[in-house]
């Protein structure tokens, strides 16, 4: 049941891999939540290709989210769109196609950071008020927390993301897409722990240097099933440790994992573990809210159109950079 | 004094107050994470009790503000130091008056600056790892730093200070960090100053949406 002062909006993601749109209201409440992701038949993700991918299957993906939310198109309150941080190409396809529909519905166009989104559905979905979150994927490695209106960063990674060091190590031992849990699955079977670079400075990692150093330890033919298992055991604990020390800094109560690698079990297993000694409770978001998708932009959507925050539609340019520091969190200041 | 009283748990070690040899003292233990596999555990712990360990040494060698190092023993992952006390510099930073904090600022970017010019960096500077005593900082925690003169590792140093500012002192954070780089240029110089600045610069363009590189 829908109150007055609740909004409906639409929501579409299209940053990187996964062009999806999903509908949802400020109260929470989630009508559909529809994803198509582009899965390379080799390498890495293309840009391009990607953005090709979602212009192709963006219609059929509007209209199934309406469908299985039965609205139409005139009830919503606002069109709510993932302006970045991603992929220029991908992000141009969303970024269109929500200009289109705010002009020619007349409806608000509404803003999104996909890393605030992320947080969002991560709140909502383990009823989290104010965690301590790690927000990993495959694109993004970070350590947020709420302070003085905004989501400040306490922990990073210093080069590339660990989604993207376990991705790209997956793939070039010939292991599958995603590689998170292929690499899992292989570690299972290992012997021998083997010893990898092991980088934390303050409360950032750093995973580039432990990609190569795994990569060599392959070639030089060491098993893989204990690479994969070194691999995965340096990089969480990693991540765990510098969460360990935002937890310490902060004096949070709660840590939320959210982002396609909160699909995880072991890195859940070690956080839980970590919260545990510190007296703090652990959630990871669901399965379905991990990975990209379109009803995390239309919550924190119907949120930020609650607080009035709308933008014209010659403003609707992608913001590739955007970074989370950036974007009030107007709806916080209340609770 | 209270000895055996604990009077911090960080996040990797336990700091129990004692006395060595009549002296007020602290003693530093590193403790087992049950998240990390054990030979990566003990490994880590080892390590960085030698690191801190070798590093507070040169820091207290070259007139650093740091804790006197006492007493080493790795087959307890246990350092034994001088006791610091006072309040941690995030506890009070937002109470200080901006004379009293251009002081400790620019008298702790003077102490980093030092440390980088003799090939030292702490690898953990943040507002946490500060003590204040007497109006002087203290410069605690040193077991993520290494011996290095690289323009990138100082620049690591400075970005997180400043984002350890920005993240929990946010109003003041621009303004505590120019203070900071004033004592610091006038230990290192201008010109050093200037390439580790544009390192941070670097730094922080990186890894945020390296999206852009998969």
């Amino acid at each position: 049941m829908r109150h007055y002062d609740d909004v409906l909006v639409l929501g579409i993601e299209s940053t990187a891999h996964t062009f999806g749109v999903g509908i949802a209201s400020s109260k929470g409440l989630i009508l559909s939540n529809i994803n198509s992701t582009y899965v390379p038949s080799k390498g890495g993700i293309h840009p391009r290709e990607a953005a090709e991918h979602h212009s192709k299957v963006a219609s059929q993906v509007v209209l199934k989210a309406l469908e299985v939310a039965h609205v139409n198109l005139e009830e919503l309150d606002g069109i709510a769109v993932a302006l970045g941080p991603g992929l220029g190409p991908c992000l141009r396809v969303g970024a269109t196609l929500a200009r289109a529909l705010s002009l020619m519905l007349n409806k608000p166009l509404i803003p999104v950071n996909h890393a605030v989104a992320h947080i969002e559905i991560g709140r909502l979905d383990t009823g989290f008020k104010d965690p301590l979150v790690v927000y990993v994927s495959g694109g993004n490695t970070l350590i947020a927390a709420f302070n003085e209106g905004r989501y400040r960063v306490f922990g990073e990674t210093l080069d590339i993301a660990l989604g993207n060091c376990i991705d790209v190590f997956a793939r070039k031992v010939g292991l599958g897409f995603p590689g998170v849990p292929e690499v899992e699955g292989k570690a299972l079977s290992w012997k021998e722990f083997v010893k990898l670079p092991y980088t934390v400075k303050g409360q950032d990692i750093s995973c580039s240097g432990l990609l190569t150093a795994a990569l060599r330890k392959v070639n030089e033919g060491r098993r893989l099933e204990d690479i994969c298992f070194s691999l995965l055991e340096t990089a969480y604990c990693m991540l765990v440790e510098v969460t360990e020390r935002a937890l310490v800094h902060t004096s949070k109560r709660e840590v939320l994992l959210t982002g396609g690698v909160a699909r995880s079990k072991l890195l859940s297993e070690k956080l839980k573990l970590m919260a545990k000694e510190h007296g703090a409770k652990f959630k990871a978001v669901r399965a379905e809210y991990a990975g990209d998708n379109g009803a995390m932009i239309a919550y924190t959507g119907a949120l930020a159109l609650k607080h009035g925050i709308m933008i014209k539609v010659k403003d609707g340019g992608i913001r590739p950079r955007w970074r989370i520091e950036e974007v009030e969190v107007p709806w916080r200041r209340e609770e | 004094m209270e000895e055996g009283r604990v009077i911090g748990v960080g996040a990797e070690a336990v700091l129990i107050l004692c006395t060595w040899l009549g002296l007020k003292a602290v003693k530093k233990i590193r403790i087992r994470k049950s998240y990390r596999h054990k030979v990566l555990d003990e490994d880590l712990r080892r390590e960085r009790t030698i690191l801190e360990a070798r590093l507070m040494y040169e820091a207290r060698r070259l007139g650093v503000p740091s804790p006197t190092l006492y007493d080493v023993d790795l087959d307890n992952y246990c350092i034994v130091m001088e006791y610091i006390e006072g309040p941690k510099l995030r506890e009070v930073m937002s109470k200080l008056r901006t004379k009293e904090l251009r002081a400790i600022l620019s008298k702790l970017g003077y102490a980093v600056g030092i440390l980088h010019a003799n090939g030292i960096v702490h690898g953990d500077l943040t507002t946490s790892n500060v003590i204040l005593k007497e109006g002087i900082p203290f410069l605690i925690d040193y077991g993520l730093g290494s011996f290095s003169y690289d323009t990138e590792e100082r620049a690591i140093d400075l970005h997180i200070l400043l984002r350890s500012l920005e993240s929990t002192h946010y109003s003041l954070s621009k303004k505590a960090f120019k203070m900071f780089l004033k004592g610091y240029s006038n230990a290192l110089g201008r010109e050093i100053l200037f390439n580790v600045l544009k390192k941070v610069k670097e730094i922080r363009r990186r890894g945020r949406y390296v999206k852009e590189r998969a």
